[in-house]
């Protein structure tokens, strides 16, 4: 990836109006385009900012519910002076889900710790669908290098959870 | 201690680790994997799944409001991940054929080693304004941002992109194997090879972070290292860490951040020199049963 012909499309004098924006160009632009161009980009900060937000929010909104689920079911949790231990539930042989078929096992019996696990998966999730709105964003920016990177990004993170089995 | 005050604990402990990992670009597992260990006498096995996870709460919650504040490269942050999402998936599947002790004692050494290196640059903070990478120039990974501190437009130039390729794989790699330094050699990559200004370098290690963090999350997940019940205060509490984190980074000084970073980095390399020396804690870093 690293030889490309093209590279030396831009000049130098042209770069403090284009900072930050995309690759090669053969001609200077005019104010307008450059703005047109600052706007698009502004658009995929704003848009890959509002992901992570709502994904965030997301996921701990619904560790927060599973969290109360899992005091609620059990009171033994809670005392302030009671002889339950935290270490029964963090120690190496503690049960808790830890695949789909567990997860949804979990849910379906209507347990806390799957609600937990759930809000996790999204947490999880968040940056991969970062890297999906930059694919979007770019292909949007008519900017291919950049498109072709983030996709490749994105292959081999969906691989990674395909590769992990679970 | 009952769960609930577990809970609480953990929670209120890494908001602390939520605000430093987001300033320095490491993620809150600086902070999350001693915590867990020495004080709540977690095993490692656990505690490096609660960091993978409070990484990328750290990660997300930060980015979201440094990339409105154009403190984070995201061309540049985009670009290298390519590299490091590779070498954190060869990782996590890479049957080591060094032993991890040797891994730690090594990465303890390059981590000291760098702490040196970003300390020395404390006062060479001026950012390029040429470059010759062609590879940088093809994807125009170049940036500016306003700088609060300062209170001026700062451009920078970003050369040697080959070199920060190479040492974003192993900082993926190294992550995946041994499960902490995900951004610890992220940031010098980006400050000291590729020139990048340090609190880009830190905002955009803290975007890249939880990227990595999720290439390697499924296979932690499958293996049982995802603890609920530790998980969710962690999540919560790096969370909001972060987005406070968020706030004060644009207001510090360079040097600030810079110095924060080689004091946090010290620590991150004694703890991998410790579990080096003492192979009794090293072992338990990679899970044996998968």
């Amino acid at each position: 990836m690293s030889e490309h012909p093209t590279s030396t499309g831009k000049g130098t004098g042209a770069d403090a109006a284009n900072l930050g924006t995309s690759g090669h160009r053969r001609r200077k632009l005019s104010p307008e385009e450059v703005a047109a161009m600052e706007e698009k980009i502004r658009k995929v900060e704003v848009a890959i900012s509002l992901v992570l937000r709502i994904g965030v929010t997301l996921s701990v909104l619904v560790i927060a519910v599973g969290l109360g689920m899992m005091f609620a079911h059990h009171a033994e949790y809670t005392s302030i002076n009671g002889h339950f231990s935290y270490k029964s539930l963090t120690s190496p042989s503690t049960p808790f889900p830890h695949s789909l078929r567990g997860l949804v096992y979990s849910l379906e019996h209507g347990d806390g710790r799957g609600v937990v696990v759930l809000g996790i998966f999204l947490l999880i999730l968040t940056p991969v669908l970062r890297v999906a709105v930059g694919v979007v964003s770019f292909m949007y920016e008519k900017d291919l290098p950049m498109t072709l990177v983030t996709l490749f990004v994105l292959v081999v993170l969906v691989g990674s959870f395909f590769l992990a089995g679970a | 201690m009952t769960p609930l005050l577990f809970v609480i604990s953990l929670a209120l402990i890494s908001i602390a680790g939520g605000v430093i990992g987001s300033l320095v670009g490491l993620g809150g597992g600086v902070v999350i994997v001693p915590t867990l260990t020495i004080i709540y006498g977690v095993t490692i096995r656990l505690a490096i799944g609660a960091s993978i996870i409070s990484v990328i709460a750290t990660s997300s919650g930060a980015a979201s409001a440094y990339v409105r504040e154009k403190m984070t490269n995201l061309r540049a942050g985009m670009f290298l991940e390519i590299a490091t999402t590779t070498g954190a998936v060869s990782g996590a599947y890479l049957t080591t054929l060094l032993p991890d002790r040797f891994l730690f004692l090594l990465f303890g050494l390059v981590l000291a080693y760098s702490a040196i290196a970003t300390y020395r640059k404390r006062h060479s903070a001026e950012p390029l304004t040429v470059s010759h990478d062609r590879i940088a120039n093809y994807f125009n990974l170049h940036g500016s941002y306003y700088d609060t501190a300062e209170k001026k437009e700062v451009s920078y130039k970003v050369v040697h992109s080959q070199l920060g390729l190479f040492l974003m794989y192993i900082a993926g790699l190294v992550s995946a194997l041994l499960g902490i330094g995900s951004g610890a050699l992220k940031v010098p990559a980006m400050d000291s090879a590729m020139h990048l200004p340090m609190k880009v370098s830190t905002a955009t290690s803290n975007f890249m972070i939880g990227v990595t963090a999720a290439a390697s999350a499924g296979v932690y997940f499958v293996r049982g290292q995802i603890d609920p019940v530790i998980a969710a205060p962690v999540a919560a509490g790096v969370l909001l860490g972060a987005l406070f984190g968020a706030k004060i980074l644009p207001r510090v000084t360079s040097k600030t951040v810079r110095i924060a970073f080689v004091v946090v980095l010290v620590v991150v390399s004694l703890e991998m020199l410790q579990r080096g020396a003492f192979p009794g804690s090293a072992h338990h870093a990679i899970p044996v049963n998968r």
